[in-house]
């Protein structure tokens, strides 16, 4: 009954491109280039970096969740700790390999976002917002209780991480430890570049958009938010492991809720729903957050609240909706952006 | 057009009953739509109409009666079931993905149907399967100039006809309008019913309206629903004959 005849061809392009799609663009190149280039130009930062690099990767993971799947958890550090936990775990019984130390991290986080999804999709809004919180709190009590697995208070410490690939040996300079977590956060960009834009990818935007008209069209929503969730929460478990590997630490401080929030915050900065959003938001707060405890040890947490009011006042949709507008107006015919 | 001969019935609703606590909301209702049939639902606000629909599409169980498509039991089947099996329905209150494109939101309906909807690679935008199926249906309702646009910014007579163009794309067999014509400005409900009248003519289609014009001519046969029960069904000149309608429904501005 259709056949694409050659006149048809403006107008298959016009619907191919209504679809979006995260496109590589000068945003793409500027983060790697800056990312790549603190290394030469910052080098004693470089600690400071690698937890940039790291809170990026939590923050991405966080952005899957909440922004392309509207999963409002507060609890997305459960995983983050899960993770860390599982790799210094593996590192101290098993091998000390970093690699497999990862996949242990994120497969032990995926696999209890697994098991937890079930439940915790069954809501949304506050009730889920109260479920993933309450998660979160009973596996930082969990931590303290079980000595023997997670050393209680103390946490795991005193583990060998192995060089990399076996040949990049960790060093108190950070310099393989900030390669390292580049790599890796590179890596977990390109899959999440590769899900976000997937059919996948805009079916779980639609459920977020109206879960109910999604449902009517005949998609297993709940089934496809655990496969969401559970994703997310593999990648989480990857930065908890990253975290656990170049500090050589993991303790209960990773379980709190401050971990989940500042996330969020970084979020809020950077813009839900981007990826984008996740690099410029968690690199302004910590970076932020770090050069303000500097100048100020005693009053820092002061400006950060004053940045986060600032910044939800003058750019609600965060650095990347702030850029859109930019872009808008120099071009009035512009239609992306919220 | 017939619709009896010895054709099956692709929708056959028997004896359906439901209440709402003490409440009757249907009662023993009967309606029969052949393939090719444009039904009309009418009855004033409160007559159980969105309830049927509500049971047709498996949203509500009904308390007693049956439902059948194509001669397949379908009256305990989930909604997902339904839809699979070709029933859809389109929404009174628009229901959409408002900050998607125009072509997202038919390309999800359509992916769904394909179902490639969990696949986790690749794009629709290079599936050209799924172009071609969004390129049809914007084609078929007169979308195509607006296929790059968030939803939000159509008005409402456009995002009447993404509504539509979401159903079509589940390749249903039967279709529920659910007051296609509420919130459409008098200026867009031409394009509206030329529209609907270019549909496929092997769907069966049932059409809750209020307005008349509408439904006089878009329908072939009207069935009258009056607080939950069915008061007449038929041809629709018989409808606007009967003066029992007339009393309890179209009041006097219908009689033109």
């Amino acid at each position: 009954m259709t056949t694409v005849s050659v006149t048809n061809r403006p107008v298959v392009a016009k619907v191919r491109n209504a679809f979006a799609a995260h496109r590589i663009n000068w945003i793409d190149i500027g983060i790697w280039v800056v990312a790549i280039g603190a290394y030469f130009v910052v080098p004693t930062y470089l600690s400071l970096g690698t937890t940039v690099l790291i809170m990026i990767l939590f923050t991405l993971s966080l952005d899957l969740a909440v922004g392309y799947g509207g999963i409002d958890t507060l609890g997305q550090g459960a995983f983050y700790g899960v993770g860390g936990y599982a790799a210094a775990f593996w590192a101290l019984n098993v091998t000390g390999e970093p690699i497999s130390g990862l996949i242990v991290g994120g497969g032990v986080a995926g696999l209890l976002a697994l098991i937890a999804g079930p439940i915790v999709l069954r809501t949304r809004g506050l009730t889920l917002i109260m479920i993933t919180l309450a998660i979160s709190s009973m596996l930082g009590e969990f931590a303290v209780t079980a000595k023997s697995i997670t050393g209680g208070d103390d946490g795991l410490t005193g583990y060998h991480i192995e060089p990399v690939f076996g040949l990049f040996h960790f060093d108190i300079y950070y310099r393989t430890a900030y390669f390292y977590a580049l790599g890796v956060l590179a890596a977990a960009f390109i899959v999440a570049r590769i899900v976000v834009n997937s059919p996948f990818g805009l079916t779980v935007r639609g459920i977020r958009e109206n879960p109910v008209r999604m449902r009517l069209l005949g998609v297993r929503i709940r089934n496809r938010l655990i496969g969401l969730f559970t994703l997310s929460a593999a990648m989480a478990g990857v930065a908890g492991g990253l975290t656990a590997q170049v500090t050589g630490l993991i303790g209960v401080d990773t379980l709190t809720f401050l971990v989940s929030g500042n996330a969020l915050i970084s979020l809020i900065l950077g813009g839900f729903g981007r990826l984008y959003g996740a690099f410029l938001g968690a690199a302004l707060f910590y970076i932020f957050s770090d050069r303000a405890a500097a100048i100020n040890p005693f009053h820092w947490l002061l400006a950060l609240g004053i940045l986060l009011i600032l910044a939800v006042r003058f750019m609600p949709n965060g650095l990347m909706g702030l850029a859109d507008q930019l872009r808008r107006k120099e071009d009035p015919l512009d239609r992306s952006g919220p | 057009m017939s619709e009896a001969g010895n054709t099956q019935p692709a929708l056959e609703v028997s004896g359906l009953c439901k209440n709402f606590g003490a409440l009757p909301v249907t009662q023993n209702i009967d309606l029969t739509l052949y393939p090719g049939a444009r039904h009309a639902l009418i009855g004033p606000n409160g007559a159980g109409k969105t309830t049927l629909v509500n049971q047709i599409t498996g949203v509500l169980k009904p308390d007693a009666g049956a439902i059948r498509l194509f001669g397949t039991d379908i009256t305990h089947a989930t909604p997902e079931r339904r839809v699979a099996l070709g029933v859809v329905r389109t929404f009174q209150i628009i229901s959409l993905f408002l900050r998607l494109t125009v072509a997202e939101n038919v390309g999800l309906a359509v992916a769904a149907a394909r179902s490639i909807d969990a696949k986790p690679w690749g794009s629709l935008r290079d599936d050209d399967r799924v172009v071609e199926g969004v390129r049809e249906l914007l084609e078929r309702l007169d979308l195509l100039s607006v296929a790059e646009r968030q939803l939000s910014e159509l008005g409402y007579g456009q995002r009447r006809l993404v509504e539509i163009a979401l159903a079509l794309a589940l390749k249903p067999k039967v279709l529920l309008l659910d007051e296609p014509a509420a919130g459409v400005s008098s200026r867009d409900l031409g394009m509206l019913l030329e529209i609907l009248t270019r549909l496929p003519s092997d769907i069966a289609i049932l059409v809750i309206e209020h307005d008349m014009s509408l439904v006089f001519r878009f329908a072939h046969r009207i069935s009258v629903l009056v607080g939950g029960a069915l008061l007449v069904e038929g041809s629709v000149d018989e409808v606007r004959a009967n003066q029992q309608v007339r009393d309890v429904y179209l009041g006097r501005r219908a009689h033109v």
